[in-house]
């Protein structure tokens, strides 16, 4: 990129420019650096230079009844719904790769269309309809919200991960006498694992973001984390919420890392098949 | 002799022809039972979402146009009210209708939601409703309409009597017209809701504005960055993507949060300025439109950044080069030849970040002041606050429309299988 016969007013471009980058990067990073030493303050105000580490907050966090049931609901809310959402949406995906069928782009297009649907429509209508029901009183109607808006995530990329599987494989299989079930279970699903992996990924990490629906339908009983945190904003803000939103960040690292990890597996496990 | 070989060869040539048939008829039954097979495996998710989705969302929606609550409750008066033309005062045998439904109601405890729905449109009609179901006398000891009238007025004035025949049913447009600061008069012509009455118009406004500012904000920070980032060698422009990337990752609630501590009046920024002598007394960042815009930036800039830097990264630098040789100067080979090409990327940001920013809740709820929220927020407020569920659908109608014809255009330009995550 460095060019010796570049003008002024080239450099100078160049130079706004990676000023401009810069300063954007910050802006995206900066809000998630800033929470991070905080919840190791041993103050309790949101100020810097910090009086001192320690920590105090993470303690307050695991004592306190209401952050760990929030912690536990979350987990419970978010892994049946990644279940549900991981199961149904593998199969689905696989049924429309394997043949074309009677308005197949419009199944997708509904299949899809969790994620674009508005979150709010999504959690008026489910509350709208459940309530009457009586799923609105405990677990299970947030674990068939959350499923729902985790489905696209997996459909999306399970399919991802078919386009680039080699049907010959699977006629192999069944020539060689394998049944139908042997064929799934030793052949595709080793081959698309990273795939279903990383879908379920996005899908629990859909779910354990998720505040709207949670906000309309949950009652006391079923706070999750990020409704916990709702909650700390609105009323006293404590360190303790940097300290949640910390652990947080945590997971979403690792959850990232993962995806990525997956990704890579996903493409060595192509080339070593082909 | 020869007509037997030809026979023969007929004969032949025909069970070649049968066998083709039968291998035709075998394999499309064996590509129909694929395609049974397929759908099966579909079938499952299909009624979840149909279940959970579809017909959740469907009957929520249908609130917004479907008004049946009055006629259910008030039956014979509704019924009453059809012949009535509109003009003077409605029949003596509709105001009979009207003492007999209420007194029914009351008596079932169901006048209520009637009272309810009638009230949305004229306010007042509640009180009207109750002090009369109060006062009706157990013996009628004049006609029904000099009764009604003696118990109050507004029983003698058509607005009241139109009301009742709007809120008649089965179908209205009562929501989507409020929805709009419009509402039907006596005559059933339609005009502007009272001045005091009008604040959708307002909010519909306002969602669009912030999300357009939304989107020019991020396309002029995203443009530039993405272009830097595509500019540099992988390695390093995979650092960088991880740096755009990281918030995207990171809880929304997070954000929020971080910006809440960073902007708030003792917050990390209003300390730091002040320590640096900036300003005086602390600047207002939060609970102002400043602060919506600024959250909801951080928070979409990555749906603009990753298109354009896919798109930019294709485009091979031989081309910007080979305009500057022809004499183009730097900024004519930018515009000219660089920015055509990424224009499917500047769409599909637009798109996605616009389209995103439109059914936007938790952020301007949590950092916005009173004036900054957005529709989603009315949405939820007529649905968990005063439980109006005709005011919601009609609200989520007009969301719900906007966002799948933009969806629509998106998918036309990119297509939803194009669509990558992380």
């Amino acid at each position: 990129m460095r060019n010796p016969t570049a003008t002024l007013g080239e450099r100078l471009t160049r130079i706004g420019l990676i000023g401009l980058t810069g300063a954007v990067l910050l802006f995206l990073v900066a809000p998630i650096l800033t929470i991070v030493p905080l919840s190791f303050s041993s103050g309790s105000f949101f100020y810097y230079p910090l009086p001192g580490l320690s920590l105090r907050w993470y303690q307050d966090f695991f004592t306190s009844s209401f952050w760990l049931s929030s912690l536990k609901n979350s987990l419970i809310i978010g892994i049946s719904a990644t279940v549900l959402a991981t199961v149904l949406g593998t199969m689905a995906a696989i049924g429309i790769w394997r043949a074309r069928f009677p308005a197949q782009a419009l199944v997708l297009a509904m299949l899809i269309s969790p994620m674009v649907v508005p979150v709010v429509i999504v959690a008026v209508g489910v509350y709208f309809a459940f309530a009457p029901l009586g799923l609105t009183d405990g677990y299970a109607g947030l674990i068939l919200a959350h499923a729902t808006l985790g489905v696209p995530f997996v459909v999306i990329t399970v399919l991802a991960t078919l386009s680039a599987f080699d049907r010959t494989l699977l006629r192999a299989a069944e020539s060689l006498g394998a049944s139908q079930i042997t064929t799934f279970r030793r052949v595709m699903l080793p081959l698309i694992l990273p795939g279903v992996a990383s879908g379920a990924v996005f899908a629990f990490a859909a779910s354990f973001d998720e505040v709207v629906v949670v906000l309309l339908m949950a009652g006391p009983a079923q706070r999750t984390l990020p409704r916990q945190m709702f909650a700390g904003i609105n009323d006293n803000i404590s360190l303790t919420i940097a300290a949640a939103a910390t652990m947080l960040i945590a997971i979403s690292l690792a959850l990232m890392i993962a995806v990525g990890a997956l990704q890579r597996r996903s493409v060595r496990m192509r080339q070593a098949v082909r | 002799m020869l007509t037997g070989a030809a026979a023969a060869g007929h004969a032949a040539l025909a069970s070649v022809d049968d066998d083709a048939i039968t291998l035709r008829r075998a394999l499309r039954k064996s590509r129909r039972r694929e395609q049974w097979r397929a759908a099966a495996l579909v079938l499952p998710l299909f009624v979840f979402l149909a279940a959970c989705f579809v017909v959740p969302i469907g009957a929520m929606l249908a609130r917004g146009v479907i008004d049946t609550d009055v006629a259910r409750i008030l039956p014979t008066v509704t019924a009453a009210l059809k012949s009535w033309n509109g003009s003077g005062l409605p029949a003596e045998s509709a105001y009979q209708a009207l003492i007999a439904d209420i007194r029914a109601a009351r008596g079932a405890g169901t006048l209520a939601s009637a009272a309810t729905r009638l009230n949305y449109d004229e306010p007042g009609f509640r009180t009207l409703l109750f002090a009369t179901g109060r006062q009706l006398p157990d013996e009628l000891t004049a006609p029904a309409r000099e009764t009604l009238i003696g118990i109050d007025p507004k029983w003698g004035e058509r607005d009241t009597w139109a009301a009742m025949r709007r809120a008649g049913g089965p179908v209205t447009d009562f929501y989507l017209l409020a929805a709009l600061d419009l509402q039907r008069d006596a005559d059933n012509s339609i005009t502007g809701a009272p001045p005091e009455q009008r604040v959708f118009r307002d909010v519909l406004g306002r969602t669009l504005w912030i999300s357009a500012m939304v989107t020019l904000i991020c396309l002029l920070l995203g443009y530039p960055v993405a272009y830097v980032i595509a500019a540099q060698p992988p390695g390093r422009a995979g650092v960088l993507l991880f740096l755009v990337l990281l918030p995207f990752w990171t809880s929304l609630l997070v954000r929020t949060v971080a910006w809440v501590v960073l902007l708030q009046k003792e917050g990390v920024l209003n300390s730091l300025f002040m320590s640096l002598g900036l300003v005086h007394e602390p600047l207002k960042m939060i609970y102002n439109r400043f602060a919506v815009y600024v959250a909801m930036v951080h928070v979409l800039l990555p749906f603009m950044v990753l298109p354009l830097y896919s798109v930019m990264r294709g485009i091979p630098p031989s081309y910007v080069r080979a305009a500057s040789s022809l004499g183009a100067k730097p900024f004519t080979a930018f515009r000219r030849v660089f920015v055509p090409q990424t224009l499917a990327g500047i769409g599909a940001g637009c798109l996605m970040v616009f389209i995103q920013a439109l059914g936007y809740y938790i952020t301007p709820a949590l950092v916005g002041g009173a004036e900054d929220q957005m529709i989603s927020y009315f949405i939820a407020f007529y649905a968990s606050r005063t439980v109006n569920w005709g005011m919601a659908a009609a609200l989520s109608i007009m969301l719900l429309t906007a966002t799948l014809l933009l969806y629509a255009v998106y998918n036309r330009m990119v297509g939803v299988d194009r669509m990558r995550l992380g």
